[in-house]
């Protein structure tokens, strides 16, 4: 019913997807399976209109389907319900429902219309009994969840995508999710489930297609395939020479945290950093990763539990505290955490310490940018110079800038939110070698990365979070690529 | 439209120098204006005029780079103007009557800190509400009606009456000097960074253990005594406190910083800029007024420039018509 075919897509230098092909039945639900960064979001995104392939041919129904942005994806039959809810909080379910497909009568909205249609979209979902009248505001996520999938059957979609559907649910919101799933494909809607969670994909999903760095890599019937033959599709690849193994044993412990929550997305974790150690952190996008980081860093409220720097004075969990204990942090967003685009080198630099550069709060600029300098040198940083502005830099030498700080300052422990992410090769090795470098000297080094293969030939210990919890630490030599796998995603 | 890197630095850093010389030519040309427009006599009076709005945008140049904007110092000037004159109707010595006045600003900047930090709300409607707060408070102090006294040293540091005195007034060099110090906090000192770094990037900051709560309230209560001083040269310049007076200053302040290069994004601006910024304010109604243009024609003028300052700060972000 639709039929993709060799899709390709580049983003800039990034080949994103490299041939990419999907068959899809009538009245199916098929799961759509790959790691994050495999490339399923940008191909839905081009399933769904928002933006168009660079080659291969979409047909739907035997037609060729080319739509023209998502109202036009919608008009022909394929919606798409994301990750990321979309309502309207202020109005009511009913409301937004309707939105943007309101009946009216001269101009004057018929009320009694718009609800009576919004009610049965409800109860053709087997939720008829929900409150239409309710805000968005005071329902829950399951609750708007529904809302939203109703709104797209209105359209009366051949094809429906659903993009980590259950990843903010309960599991008892997950399994009426199920059944809302089942009914649609009962009445002869194909559903396009994506999902981490391959136990959840192996109970809804009749055929599977998985896609590994842009290309598809297997498919079938679900019922033929194992958890295990899906993580091996999944992570194929071998990838050891990048990392530079510097020789480097485990110390003292020098951080501790003790049941750390955040409540909504931390829930509980505890983990002790050695000196001299590299400690990886893997799992799921949402898992609790960076909040983790964020709540020891004091970036984030923490609402219970401890966390102790040994070495030095109890303070307060704050960033500014942090830095004087000796704790830097890389934030997982360069441009809108980690950086200040539109101020020089030198200042991004040096920013937790300016007031090391002078006397009675005067900051001397030629010794700031000396301290700059320096850096620029140590970790061939490509650059004009320590006055060049850091928003004028490319991706990975903006990263090493970041890490830079933490080296100026000088930390002793140091807490990376995915240091490779969206950097060329070149730069990863580069980075790898430095955190090599920092274990060699003793630092401790806490690395969240979704990259698998990089945590397993980086760290030293490695533990996997899953729904907000640390479930599992162990020496990386009793973790395989798919061990990891099957921790996170709870199967 | 798109500008090259090279340009738009360019843009930045001589754009406001050459606003300046053009409406310096604007009115030195015509028949009209040519004899007087362009003497010292003249000029004078446009530094003195321009001593006001210099420091009121000496506090907003601090409030914009840190990413804020404060309205209310229109009304905080009344304020403040209301206040000093209080004092001295009430017998207070001079030096008691400007740090008096001076920390009536400093209070209302207080108020917009630590509404804004301590409530993390818009900058804009704080000070949009204090606006009316403090315009509201300058009459109920002043009895709705002015506040008047019998006399004060403070009314000769804004005076040009004497066309055959060379000196400039004090209040002059005062704005001189003061911007001369803030521009150096600015650059030279670890609030000044700090603050670019508030203003450029509040997360980073925040990341980097600046204080980012803390420098907010700090910023506002700065700018706050730039406007209690600017109330008390305002005080000078009518010799009466008067809480009708000032209104929408703000707007010419706001205006003269942005002309001088600040972002209204924050992280950019710099005093030199803004007080060229100022001075081209002081000259276009100065300008305009020896040109015999009514008030309305004025205003439309300025508004024009207000809109052209905003649509050139766009083109130096580099952000086209987006």
């Amino acid at each position: 019913m639709l039929r993709l075919t060799g899709i390709r897509k580049a983003f800039g230098a990034t080949q994103a997807l490299r041939g990419v092909s999907l068959e899809l039945e009538k009245g199916e639900v098929h799961a759509l399976i790959g790691e994050n960064g495999a490339g399923k979001s940008t191909l839905m995104r081009i399933l769904s209109g928002a933006c168009s392939p660079d080659g291969g041919t979409m047909e739907l129904d035997g037609r060729p389907y080319v739509p023209d942005g998502p109202q036009g994806a919608r008009a022909q039959g394929v919606a798409m319900i994301y990750q990321e809810l979309n309502l309207a909080l202020h109005l009511s379910l009913q409301e937004n429902i309707v939105l943007g497909d309101e009946r009216a009568r001269f101009g004057w909205i018929d009320r009694r219309a718009c609800r009576a249609r919004a009610v049965a979209a409800l109860a053709q979902l087997g939720h008829g009994d929900m409150d239409p009248d309710r805000p968005a505001r005071a329902c829950s996520v399951a609750e708007q969840q529904i809302a939203e999938i109703a709104r797209a059957l209105l359209g009366r979609p051949k094809v429906l995508i659903m993009d980590e559907p259950t990843s903010s649910l309960t599991q008892a919101d997950a399994e009426r999710l199920f059944a809302v799933i089942l009914r649609l494909r009962a009445q002869g809607v194909s559903v396009v489930y994506i999902s981490h969670f391959l136990e959840e994909c192996g109970r809804v999903a009749d055929r599977y297609t998985v896609i590994k760095d842009g290309e598809t890599v297997g498919g079938g019937r679900m019922q033929d395939a194992g958890i295990g033959h899906l993580t091996r599709l999944m992570t194929g690849r071998e990838v050891r020479e990048l990392y530079p193994r510097t020789s480097h044993s485990p110390g003292p412990v020098i951080l501790r945290a003790e049941s750390v929550s955040s409540p909504p997305r931390l829930r509980r974790a505890s983990l002790s950093l050695r000196a001299g150690e590299i400690l990886g952190l893997a799992g799921l996008i949402g898992a609790g990763r960076t909040d983790l980081l964020r709540t020891m860093f004091g970036l984030d409220r923490l609402a219970s539990g401890e966390v102790c720097i040994v070495g030095s004075p109890a303070a307060r969990a704050t960033p500014g505290n942090r830095w004087r204990q000796g704790v830097g942090l890389v934030s997982e967003n360069r441009k809108e955490e980690g950086l200040m685009l539109n101020r020089s080198l030198a200042d991004n630099l040096t920013l937790t310490k300016m007031g090391s550069f002078g006397r009675l709060g005067a900051v001397s600029a030629k010794r700031q940018q000396a301290a700059a300098r320096r850096w620029i040198d140590a970790l061939a940083i490509k650059c004009r110079g320590p006055a060049q502005l850091a928003g004028e830099l490319s991706g990975g030498t903006q990263q090493k800038i970041a890490l830079a700080r933490l080296l100026e300052h000088p930390a002793r422990i140091f807490l990376l939110d995915e240091p490779t992410r969206g950097i060329d090769v070149g730069t990863k090795v580069e980075i790898y070698r430095i955190i090599g470098e920092l274990a060699a000297a003793g630092k401790a080094v806490l690395v969240v990365s979704s990259y698998l293969p990089e945590l397993l030939g980086l760290c030293d210990t490695i533990g996997v979070m899953a729904r907000g919890d640390l479930v599992d630490v162990r020496p990386r030599g009793h973790w395989t690529e798919e061990e990891i796998l099957r921790v996170a995603t709870g199967s | 439209m798109k500008l090259s890197p090279r340009f738009r630095s360019l843009l930045v850093r001589i754009g406001p120098f050459l606003g300046l010389i053009l409406v310096i030519a604007l009115f030195s040309l015509p028949e009209e204006t040519r004899g007087y427009f362009l003497t010292y006599h003249n000029f004078k009076i446009i530094f003195t005029q321009t001593v006001i709005v210099a420091i009121g945008a000496l506090g907003m140049t601090l409030v914009i780079i840190s990413g804020g904007i404060d309205i209310s110092v229109g009304s905080g000037i009344a304020l403040s103007s209301v206040v000093g004159a209080l004092l001295i109707q009430h017998g207070w010595g001079t030096v008691a009557v400007v740090v008096g006045t001076v920390a009536s600003g400093a209070l209302l900047g207080l108020a917009n800190g630590s509404a804004i930090a301590g409530l993390r709300m818009t900058p804009f409607i704080i000070t949009l509400g204090m606006l009316g707060v403090a315009r509201g408070v300058a009459k109920w102090l002043g009895d709705n009606q002015t506040v008047n006294y019998d006399a004060s040293p403070i009314n000769g540091w804004m005076t040009t009456a004497s066309p055959f005195s060379h000196s400039l007034p004090p209040g002059v060099w005062v704005a001189v000097a003061l911007a001369v110090l803030t521009a150096w906090i600015l650059r030279s000192t670890v609030l000044g960074r700090h603050i670019f770094a508030l203003g450029s990037n509040e997360s980073a900051a925040r990341l980097c253990g600046v204080p980012t709560t803390r420098l907010k309230v700090t910023v506002y209560v700065l700018a706050g005594c730039f406007t209690g001083l600017a109330g008390l040269f305002q005080l000078s310049r009518l010799r009466q406190g008067d809480p009708t007076v000032a209104v929408g200053l703000e707007l010419d302040i706001i205006a003269a910083v942005i002309i001088g290069g600040a972002s209204l994004n924050g992280g950019v601006g710099g005093v030199l800029g803004s007080m060229i910024g100022a001075l081209i304010m002081s000259v276009l109604r100065n300008g305009s007024q020896q040109m015999g243009w009514p008030t309305y024609f004025q205003e439309i003028i300025i508004g024009l420039v207000i809109i052209a300052a905003v649509f050139v700060d766009r083109l130096r972000q580099g952000k086209g018509s987006g």
